[in-house]
C-alpha cells in the first residue's frame, strides 16, 4: 500500500462527496444548501487540484483539469453568493440559490469524471 | 519551457496545500467566533466574504487598516493565531520558492531551454562549434568579425561565461554542456535547417571523433571539421567520411618541409590560409643543411619524416623517445646537449617539446651558442604568447591557430580547397609573383580569401541581369559601387563553370549564371562588390553608369526606347 496514492483517492473522493452534498436537495430553497458545505467542497477541491501538480504523464494532465473545472465552478458560485449577498444586499432568494446550486452542479460533474478517471487507472494499474 | 514550469509545480505542491489548509482553517475559525457590536452585545460572527477578506490581507501581512468592525476578544484571540500560522505558511512557500531557484538542477533547465530557444530563432546560416578553447575562440571571434553566425558548446562553465563577457557583435547562443551526447547537439541544432557545418576542435580526441561519428549519422548532409592530434585518430575519423581533418603537427611539418623546399609557394599559401584581416606574417625563409630536433613526440616526429624528405640532416634529441640520437645525453636545454649535437655546424634547430618554458629555453641557449641560427618554437599555450613574442623566434608554432587558420579558410571559401590543390605544381616565379600582388591588396593586413556564386540566393542582382541576356565580363563587376571609374583592389583567384576550372581568370573573362569566383580582397571591397552582386540598380551603376532607380522610371525608359526606336 502506497501511502501517496491513499492521500490522493482521499481527496479526490472527498472533493466529489463535499460537492454532492451541498449539491444535494431543491436547487431553489436556500436553507437546503448551507454556506460551510461549499466552503468545505472549494477547500477540498484547491487541496485535491495541488496533488495533481506536476504529474506529466496525459492521464495527470486530464485529471489536473477536471481539477481546475471543477475550482471555477465552485469559486463562481462562492462569488456569486458573496455578491448576492454583501454587495447588491437581494440576498439568497430562489433565483440566485438556484444559479448558486447550478453552478456546483457542473462542479461536481466535473468531480465525478475526476473519480472515474481514478477508478480507470486503478483497473489499469498492474502492480 | 515545460519541463521547468512542470519542475516547479511539483516542488510547489506541499507548500501549496499547506497554504490552501491554513486559510480555510483561519476563514472557518473566523466564521465560528462570535463578534460583538457598538453597544458591546453579542453579534453574528464574520461571514465567509468578510473573513476571507480579513485573512487575505492580514496573512499576506499587507496590514490593512479596514477591519469589517470593532472585533471581539474572542476573535481576537483567534486572529493572533492565525497571523502567526498565516506568517509560517507564507515563509515556507517563499522559502521554498527561493530554493528551487537556486538549485543547479533547475537553472541548468531554464538555461538548456533558453539556449534551445535562441537557437531555433536563428534565421541566418550558422555553424555549430564545439569547444570554445584556444581554437575554438579565435574561430568564435573571426566569425564574429566577418559577421557569420554560430553557436557554441563547451563542456566547462566558466569558459561559457568568459565568453559572455567578450564584446561580440552577434549576440551568440552558448551553453555548458558535454558536446559528445547527441542531445546536446541536437539541442544546440544540429538538425536545424540554417545548420551549415560543424567544427569539433575540443581539447578532447575522443569527443571530438564522437562529434564527428554524431554529425556523420543524424545529419550526413552538412560537413564535420574535426581537429585530430594521433594518425590513429586521424584515421579513424577519415573511415566514416569526417569532411576534414586537421592535424595541427602534421600540417606544420608540412609547412615547414614546404617552407625549405619552395619558400615562395609556401609565403603564398600562408597568405592564403591566414585569418583575415590579421598582421601580415614575416616571411620565413629556413635554410637547408644540418638541423637539430629537440623533442620527438607526436610533434617531433611529424617533423622529421617530412624534414628529412627535403634532404634535411636531421640530429634528433629526446632522452625518453625511441628513434632519438642515443649518444645524446638531456634534452636540450643545456649548451653541454646542444654542442653534442652539433650546434656550432647547424643551420637551423626546432624547439618542439610539451612544454613551453622548455621550449623557449633551448631556443634562448641555441640562439646564445650559434647566433646565425633559424629558431623555429612550438607553442602549445595562448597564454605564453607574451614570452614567445618577446623571444621571437624566426617561426613560431601555436597549434590552436593552425587548426583555427584551416577551418576558417576551408569554411568561408569551399573553393580555397581546389586553388590550392592546384598550388601543388606552381612554380617559385609564379607563386611570388602572385604572393606579391596579394600583400599589396591591404597592406599591412592579409586579404580576406572569399567565394560567391552567381545564383539566385548568393548574387539574385548578377543573376537576373545574366539570365535577362545581358553580357558582360570579370573586368567590368570588379568596379567600385560609389565611383565607378574606380577600379575595386581585388584579384579573382578562381572561376568554376561545372566542371571547368580556371586559375587566376583574366578580366575579359565573360561570366555566366551558375558561375563560382573565389577572391582575394579586404572585407571593406568585399562587402562593395557583394552589395553590387544582389542589388541589381547598383549592378547596373557599375555596367553601365545608369541611374536607374524605380519601377515607373524603368516602364518610361523602356517605353521612350521603344518609341524612338
Amino acid at each position: 500500500m502506497n501511502l501517496e496514492k491513499v492521500i490522493f483517492g482521499f481527496f479526490i473522493v472527498l472533493a466529489a462527496t463535499l460537492n454532492f452534498g451541498f449539491f444535494i436537495g431543491d436547487i431553489e430553497r436556500p436553507e437546503l444548501h448551507h454556506v460551510y458545505e461549499l466552503a468545505a467542497a472549494l477547500v477540498v477541491s484547491l487541496i485535491a487540484t495541488a496533488l495533481k501538480f506536476g504529474d506529466r504523464t496525459q492521464i495527470g494532465a486530464i485529471h489536473l483539469s477536471t481539477s481546475l473545472v471543477a475550482d471555477l465552478q465552485l469559486v463562481a458560485a462562492a462569488i456569486t453568493w458573496t455578491i448576492a449577498v454583501h454587495v447588491t444586499g437581494e440576498g439568497m432568494t430562489a433565483s440566485v440559490t438556484a444559479s448558486v446550486v447550478s453552478l456546483s452542479g457542473g462542479a461536481l460533474f466535473a468531480n465525478v469524471v475526476s473519480v472515474i478517471i481514478l477508478i480507470v487507472e486503478t483497473v489499469m494499474l498492474r502492480r | 519551457m515545460n519541463s521547468a514550469f512542470f519542475l516547479v509545480l511539483r516542488r510547489m505542491r506541499a507548500p501549496i496545500i499547506v497554504l490552501i489548509v491554513i486559510y480555510a482553517i483561519a476563514v472557518f475559525g473566523l466564521t465560528l467566533v462570535p463578534g460583538v457590536d457598538a453597544e458591546g452585545h453579542r453579534a453574528p460572527p464574520l461571514s465567509f466574504f468578510h473573513a476571507f477578506y480579513f485573512v487575505s490581507y492580514t496573512a499576506t501581512t499587507i496590514g490593512f487598516g479596514e477591519i469589517p468592525g470593532a472585533f471581539s476578544d474572542g476573535q481576537r484571540l483567534w486572529v493572533t493565531f492565525c497571523i502567526y500560522l498565516t506568517v509560517l505558511g507564507w515563509s515556507y512557500s517563499v522559502v521554498t520558492l527561493i530554493a528551487l531557484l537556486q538549485d543547479k538542477g533547475f537553472q541548468n533547465t531554464l538555461t538548456s531551454n533558453r539556449f534551445a530557444r535562441r537557437v531555433l530563432r536563428l534565421k541566418e546560416p550558422f555553424y555549430l562549434i564545439c569547444g570554445c578553447g584556444e581554437t575554438g575562440n579565435l574561430i568564435c571571434r573571426t566569425f564574429d568579425q566577418t559577421g557569420q553566425a554560430f553557436v557554441v558548446l563547451e563542456k566547462d562553465e566558466l569558459r561559457v561565461q568568459e565568453l559572455d563577457l567578450q564584446d561580440f557583435k552577434t549576440d551568440t547562443p552558448a551553453l555548458a554542456a558535454d558536446a559528445r551526447q547527441p542531445e546536446t547537439l541536437l539541442l544546440a541544432g544540429l538538425k536545424h535547417p540554417k545548420c551549415r557545418g560543424v567544427l569539433a576542435v575540443t581539447n578532447d580526441e575522443e569527443a571530438n571523433l564522437g562529434i564527428a561519428i554524431a554529425v556523420r549519422l543524424l545529419n550526413p548532409g552538412i560537413p564535420v571539421i574535426a581537429r585530430a592530434r594521433s594518425e590513429s585518430t586521424s584515421a579513424n575519423m577519415a573511415s566514416f567520411g569526417t569532411d576534414h581533418i586537421i592535424n595541427p603537427y602534421v600540417r606544420f611539418a608540412e609547412h615547414l618541409a614546404l617552407a625549405v623546399a619552395a619558400p615562395e609557394r609556401f609565403r603564398l599559401i600562408e597568405l592564403l590560409t591566414s585569418l583575415p584581416e590579421s598582421p601580415l606574417p614575416e616571411p620565413h625563409r629556413p635554410p637547408g643543411g644540418h638541423w637539430i630536433l629537440c623533442g620527438y613526440g607526436r610533434f617531433g616526429q611529424a617533423l622529421g619524416s617530412r624534414l628529412q624528405q627535403t634532404g634535411i640532416h636531421l640530429t634528433i634529441i629526446d632522452p625518453k623517445a625511441e628513434g632519438a640520437d642515443r649518444s645524446i645525453a638531456g634534452d636540450g636545454t643545456e649548451a653541454a646537449t646542444l654542442r653534442q649535437a652539433g650546434i656550432e655546424r647547424a643551420s637551423g634547430i626546432i624547439a618542439g617539446s610539451d612544454n613551453d618554458i622548455n621550449n623557449l629555453s633551448i631556443a634562448v641557449t641555441a640562439s646564445e651558442l650559434n647566433p646565425q641560427l633559424f629558431v623555429v618554437a612550438r607553442q602549445n599555450h595562448t597564454a605564453n604568447s607574451a614570452l614567445f613574442d618577446a623571444y621571437d623566434a624566426n617561426f613560431t608554432m601555436v597549434p590552436s591557430h593552425i587548426v583555427a587558420q584551416e577551418a576558417i579558410a576551408i569554411l568561408s571559401a569551399p573553393l580555397l580547397a581546389r586553388f590550392l590543390e592546384r598550388l601543388r605544381n606552381a612554380d617559385e616565379s609564379w607563386s611570388q609573383s602572385l604572393g606579391e600582388r596579394l600583400q599589396a591588396l591591404c597592406s599591412p593586413l592579409t586579404p580576406a580569401i572569399w567565394d560567391i556564386r552567381l545564383n539566385i540566393s548568393e548574387a539574385p542582382g548578377a543573376y537576373r541581369a545574366l539570365m535577362r541576356g545581358k553580357d558582360f565580363r570579370l573586368g567590368d563587376i570588379l568596379r567600385d559601387g560609389s565611383e565607378r571609374e574606380r577600379a575595386l583592389p581585388i584579384v579573382p583567384l578562381l572561376l568554376e563553370r561545372g566542371e571547368q576550372i580556371i586559375v587566376l581568370p583574366d578580366a575579359r573573362y565573360k561570366l555566366q549564371a551558375g558561375d563560382q569566383l573565389l577572391f582575394a580582397s579586404s572585407l571593406a571591397t568585399q562587402r562593395n562588390l557583394t552589395y553590387t552582386l544582389r542589388n541589381e540598380n547598383e549592378l547596373a551603376y557599375v555596367l553601365d553608369g545608369e541611374e536607374s532607380s524605380s519601377w515607373l522610371w524603368r516602364k518610361l525608359r523602356r517605353k521612350t526606347a521603344g518609341q524612338a526606336s
